[in-house]
């Protein structure tokens, strides 16, 4: 399972574009907003967290079709299915590795995009505990549509349609953690559904990654 | 005699062929003694006027539109453990149906909500978690419109329709525990306590069975289309093999 964690980031990293594409991608939604609704700090403090949580999840969204894609078409996948390892946790090592090469950065950089979108001072640490708590969830519910989609030609599509409605619960309870908190309001509440939501589907959905695997790779 | 005889897809047609007039006949009179018993002969709602007449159209739809998502769910369980292709047809049958009804709900609310609530739309949870329900639905026809094997689309869809069913609970029960926002709580439940008159109540407990059996009739329909796209699918192949 290491080993395989190993890989996986290792790949990510020094293959190019998956890794720092996210993140560039996270950067340029953080600049490209103020220059769109203007530069008004008042609007922009009150949106920022909203934008800041679409902005991770579209950065997820980007690297996921590279998730099992790769290893589909030359053939390590299969290797990995009649591997001693049970193809859940294949599924759940996957989706660890995904988390720790643009869940992890997207954390540690929200908040210089904070300062970019004049991010009330109370919601910095917010932010970051809740991305911080989230983005596990983006990853496993990402980890599941790349399994579904994994072996078809025009997969990209359909699996921003299928991931994107599975973000919303997560993108609702991290935003509004965010807001309360910038507003200096209790935000433990949401802060808790959405450690909610990261532990149910770390419990779940690698299951249902591996069941779609096994359907794709039959 | 028992259930998995319709597993057979030459029994499921005939079976189907048979009770089709009947469900479709059945579902046709209901619908009409309901929508006109509610459009024409109750009276108009003291505060909300005519537009009360709405509710004949929006609760059966969005009513439908969650069972249907369940009933789906039920065809892909079987599929998943017995491996019965007709129940896998039935699944990948309903979901355009169940979108049809989603839209319907939604369009027939937004009708209705610019009068009563003075908008189109409101981001309310009861309101996003049934637009949620109607992108799983795209989503799920999507997924079998883009897998060109029948089984591995089987499969996977199975899978997807699980996980969605968890939106779709949430979706049912949003009227329940979510008291925030503007959709009010649920007006109609069995276990008494109904909210609405039955003046308004009755024909609309006509107007929700002859949606059950629209729903039954369209579905029957579109699973013998499929059936028979199967099989002119497997003479095609058995030309060509000829050939």
């Amino acid at each position: 399972m290491r080993a395989l964690l190993w890989r996986d980031i290792r790949l990510a990293i020094r293959a190019g574009g998956g890794f720092g594409l996210g993140l560039a991608f996270f950067l340029m939604v953080a600049v490209l907003v103020p220059l769109g609704v203007g530069p008004e700090g008042a609007l922009l403090s009150r949106i920022a967290p909203g934008i800041l949580w679409v902005g991770a999840l579209l950065a997820s969204l980007l690297s996921l079709d590279r998730m099992f894609a790769l290893d589909f078409e030359d053939g390590s996948l299969d290797l990995m299915a009649v591997s001693p390892l049970p193809l859940e946790a294949v599924a759940a090592v996957k989706a660890l590795a995904h988390w720790l090469v643009t869940g992890v950065p997207l954390v540690l950089i929200s908040p210089l995009l904070g300062v970019l979108l004049s991010l009330d001072p109370a919601g910095y640490v917010w932010l970051v505990a809740a991305l911080a708590l989230g983005s596990p969830a983006l990853s496993l519910v990402g980890c599941f549509g790349a399994a579904l989609t994994v072996g078809l030609k025009r997969g990209g599509l359909i699996l921003s349609l299928i991931v994107l409605p599975m973000y919303v619960p997560t993108l609702i309870f991290g935003a509004e953690a965010v807001r309360r908190g910038a507003a200096g309001a209790e935000a433990m509440v949401p802060l808790l559904l959405l450690a909610a939501i990261s532990l149910g589907s770390a419990a779940l959905l690698p299951f249902a990654s591996a069941a779609a695997i096994r359907a794709n790779l039959k | 005699m028992s259930i998995w005889e319709y597993a057979n897809p030459k029994k499921f047609m005939q079976t189907s062929a048979w009770a089709l007039p009947w469900v479709s006949g059945l579902a046709v009179i209901l619908l009409v003694a309901g929508l006109v018993w509610g459009f024409f002969f109750t009276p108009d709602d003291y505060k909300q006027g005519a537009t009360v007449k709405i509710i004949y159209l929006h609760v059966p739809s969005a009513m439908m539109a969650i069972s249907a998502w369940f009933m789906m769910l039920v065809g892909s369980l079987i599929w998943l453990i017995r491996r019965h292709h007709v129940s896998a047809l039935t699944a990948k049958a309903a979901a355009p149906v169940g979108l049809t009804f989603t839209v319907i709900g939604l369009v027939t609310g937004a009708i209705w909500g610019q009068p009563m609530w003075g908008t189109w739309w409101a981001w309310d949870p009861r309101l996003t978690s049934f637009l949620i329900l109607g992108l799983f639905y795209l989503g799920y026809i999507a997924l079998w419109a883009a897998i060109e094997d029948p089984d591995t689309a089987a499969d996977l869809t199975s899978v997807l329709c699980m996980v969605g069913s968890v939106f779709a609970f949430m979706s049912r029960y949003a009227v329940l525990f979510w008291n925030q926002g503007l959709h009010q709580g649920a007006s109609v439940s069995v276990a008494g306590g109904d909210q609405v008159s039955n003046v308004y109540g009755l024909p609309l407990a006509v107007c929700v069975a002859g949606f059950v059996l629209l729903f039954v009739t369209l579905v029957l329909l579109r699973t013998r289309t499929e059936i028979r796209a199967r099989r002119i699918k497997a003479l095609i192949a058995r030309e060509r093999a000829v050939a």
